[in-house]
């Protein structure tokens, strides 16, 4: 069997801290397939994070890595970017980091096009203190500081990102491993905000106060509730109700990222040579 | 011909950032500081450097600590509110020893305060607005040229120690304007970007002390796979949960500064040789202070003033040395009484020692320094 992604984990770091049966696993070893499939030279590639579960996956992938502040990662990788535009950044976040906390880095990361590659791992809660909702826990659906269920809407993640400006959007997840490990891959390919949710599960936190603890269990969900985009475009409206939900690239579109546009701003005050 | 030109302390705080080799710079509008930003706007791109207005004071401290750890020298600069919201990545900052420079222009707080009326209220926030233990280096300026100087020194300092420094400028110098020559760029130290000691084949460990206690941590995208995090780590930089790693790293990354205490901790007096009684002042205060001190020795009252440059780490020495030979010690400050309080303890009861302070949207008058000047040495408070 292939096993050629271990390289690019720090084997030192391992075993991670993730509780058995976590998605994230799934969702970071995605992220160094897609990584090595486009052949990105990993001196050159920053991962950046910021605090939960999925922000631990930095510590355990062998580039140059930082791990920020809760729901900071955005605004640390612009700077990164902007700062040497020949580094690819990989941004891993969570549904609490990046759409409660970090949420205005996030519309503002979008606005501007940075060329960043999100990857959000949603896992409907904050898992990494216990539990509690998070903006992306479903309505209904409990969490230690929602005893009696989400009184909250969701975020859908996906078309914030579409309407803030991201140019390129997509979901997947830890069931559709493969199809998550593409998604990512094109979105590196993007030259501006590229957003990928990669629905993950979490049978500690979230599956077990919502009679789910068994991850099998939650994956057989997300294998029965997700559906192509093609497909889901074809539904009937009242076939797009209850846990359903559409999974591929979800839009796309060409934008000048940030980097480049700021050329422009050098070109402009005659500082290109410098 | 001159090169004399009539300039703002907070252009001149852009101009002196500039010298230092700052080329990348995150902020947030915000007076009185705005026109820091507004001149990094226009001169950044000139030199090939960049500027982003983020979308929040946040945002502003973590994208220069990105582009910091990306190879480049970066300054954000706001005021007391901004600075506020701006705490949590300085403690990263000082933690995680990533250089960067925070310019502070203070006005009236607390909350959103007086704006945009002179202060020094964020005396004390500056060392320890952030949470958890750690050092801090701050610098005022009390003029134009000076605001230059203290920014090309904090950027100097930030690379050195690599930590965070505050230039603690207050809206007076801020937005003051004065005729100003300043230095040709091979007049100007610059302290260097750390660079690694050895390659990672050879045993590199990104947070191992230098001689110095400062770690040569490399810059992102040159191959040496580190990892940088806010979490207590070792010299690998990897958190590590030991009550052993965690008192050595805090104590380093003190004892990096402490070491260094008596070069950085810059002090200036005037009028001082035959000095009985003193005046103890920084930033735009210490220019009303000068003037009464003067007009007190018009007076025959034989009073000097120390300045403070660098406010962190605190002049101990420098006003322990002074309590010894004076007869009294008045402290001036736009606020309610910050730095009192530690020139009352490095003082530690060698001479009385008394506040002269403000905190109602103006600047002094000279004649109210004089008047406490004239008090204390009358020997007793008013």
């Amino acid at each position: 069997m292939e096993r050629s992604f271990e390289q690019y984990f720090r084997q030192n770091r391992l075993p991670h801290l993730w509780c058995p049966g976590c998605g994230n696993g799934i969702a970071t070893k995605a992220i160094v397939q897609a990584i090595e499939s486009k052949g990105l030279e990993r001196d050159k590639t920053v991962i950046v994070s910021g605090i939960g579960c999925s922000s631990r996956a930095s510590g355990y992938m062998d580039f140059d890595t930082l791990h920020t502040a809760h729901g900071r990662a955005i605004p640390f990788a612009t700077g990164i970017k902007l700062a040497n535009p020949e580094l690819n950044v990989i941004v891993i976040t969570g549904d609490g980091d990046c759409t409660a906390i970090g949420g205005n880095h996030f519309i503002h990361g979008c606005r501007r096009n940075v060329d960043l590659t999100v990857v959000l791992f949603n896992n409907n809660i904050y898992g990494m203190t216990g539990g509690q909702a998070s903006p992306m826990t479903p309505t209904g659906k409990k969490a230690t500081t929602a005893p009696y269920g989400a009184v909250d809407p969701v975020f859908d993640a996906c078309r914030l990102a579409e309407a803030a400006g991201a140019t390129y959007v997509a979901r997947s997840t830890a069931y559709h491993v493969q199809h998550l490990t593409s998604m990512i891959a094109d979105g590196l390919d993007n030259k501006g905000f590229s957003f990928i949710e990669a629905m993950v599960q979490c049978p500690t936190a979230y599956g077990r106060k919502n009679k789910m603890s068994d991850p099998v269990q939650l994956m057989m969900w997300m294998r029965d509730n997700a559906v192509m985009k093609a497909a889901w475009d074809k539904l009937p409206e009242d076939k797009k109700q209850g846990d359903r939900f559409p999974i591929g690239l979800l839009y796309q579109e060409a934008g000048v990222d940030y980097a480049t546009a700021y050329d422009h701003v050098i070109d402009l005050a005659g500082g290109a040579a410098k | 011909m001159s090169k004399a030109r009539l300039m703002q302390g907070n252009e001149a705080c852009a101009e002196g950032a500039l010298a230092a080799g700052v080329r990348f710079f995150g902020g947030y509008p915000i007076t009185p500081s705005t026109e820091i930003a507004e001149g990094m706007a226009k001169m950044l791109p000139k030199v090939g450097g960049k500027f982003v207005q983020m979308e929040d004071e946040i945002a502003s401290m973590g994208v220069v600590l990105g582009a910091s750890l990306a190879g480049k020298k970066a300054l954000t600069a706001s005021s007391g509110p901004g600075i506020s919201l701006k705490q949590e990545l300085i403690g990263y900052a000082a933690a995680a020893e990533i250089p960067v420079v925070i310019v502070n222009v203070q006005r009236v707080g607390p909350s959103t305060g007086q704006p945009t009326a002179p202060s020094q209220g964020d005396v004390m926030q500056a060392r320890w607005g952030t949470h958890g233990d750690h050092p801090m280096i701050a610098l005022s300026p009390w003029s134009v040229r000076e605001a230059f100087d203290t920014a090309v020194m904090a950027v100097n300092y930030s690379e050195r120690f690599r930590t965070p420094v505050i230039l603690l400028m207050d809206e007076i110098v801020g937005h003051l304007r004065e005729k100003v020559e300043l230095p040709e760029a091979d007049e100007i130290e610059i302290y260097p970007r750390r660079q690694p000691g050895c390659t990672p084949a050879e045993g590199y460990r990104p947070y191992a002390p230098a001689e110095d206690l400062v770690p040569n941590i490399a810059d992102f995208g040159n191959g040496y796979h580190i990892h940088v995090t806010g979490l207590i780590h070792d010299e690998t930089g990897f958190p590590v949960g030991s009550p052993k790693v965690t008192r050595e790293a805090i104590d380093r990354l003190h004892t990096k500064i402490e070491i260094a205490r008596d070069e950085i901790t810059h002090v200036e007096e005037y009028c001082m040789e035959d000095a009985e009684y003193a005046v103890v002042a920084f930033g735009g205060t210490a220019r009303t202070a000068y003037e009464a001190v003067l007009a007190a020795r018009q007076k025959g009252i034989k009073v000097g003033m120390v300045r403070l440059i660098t406010i962190w780490p605190f002049a101990d020495q420098a006003i322990s040395d002074l309590a010894a030979r004076v007869k009294g010690i008045l402290v001036t400050e736009l606020n309610y009484g910050q730095i009192v309080n530690e020139v009352e303890r490095a003082a530690a009861g060698q001479c009385p020692v008394e506040l002269c302070a403000k905190y109602d949207m103006t600047i002094f008058e000279p004649e109210e320094i004089l008047e406490a000047v004239e008090s204390l040495v009358a020997g007793g408070n008013k």
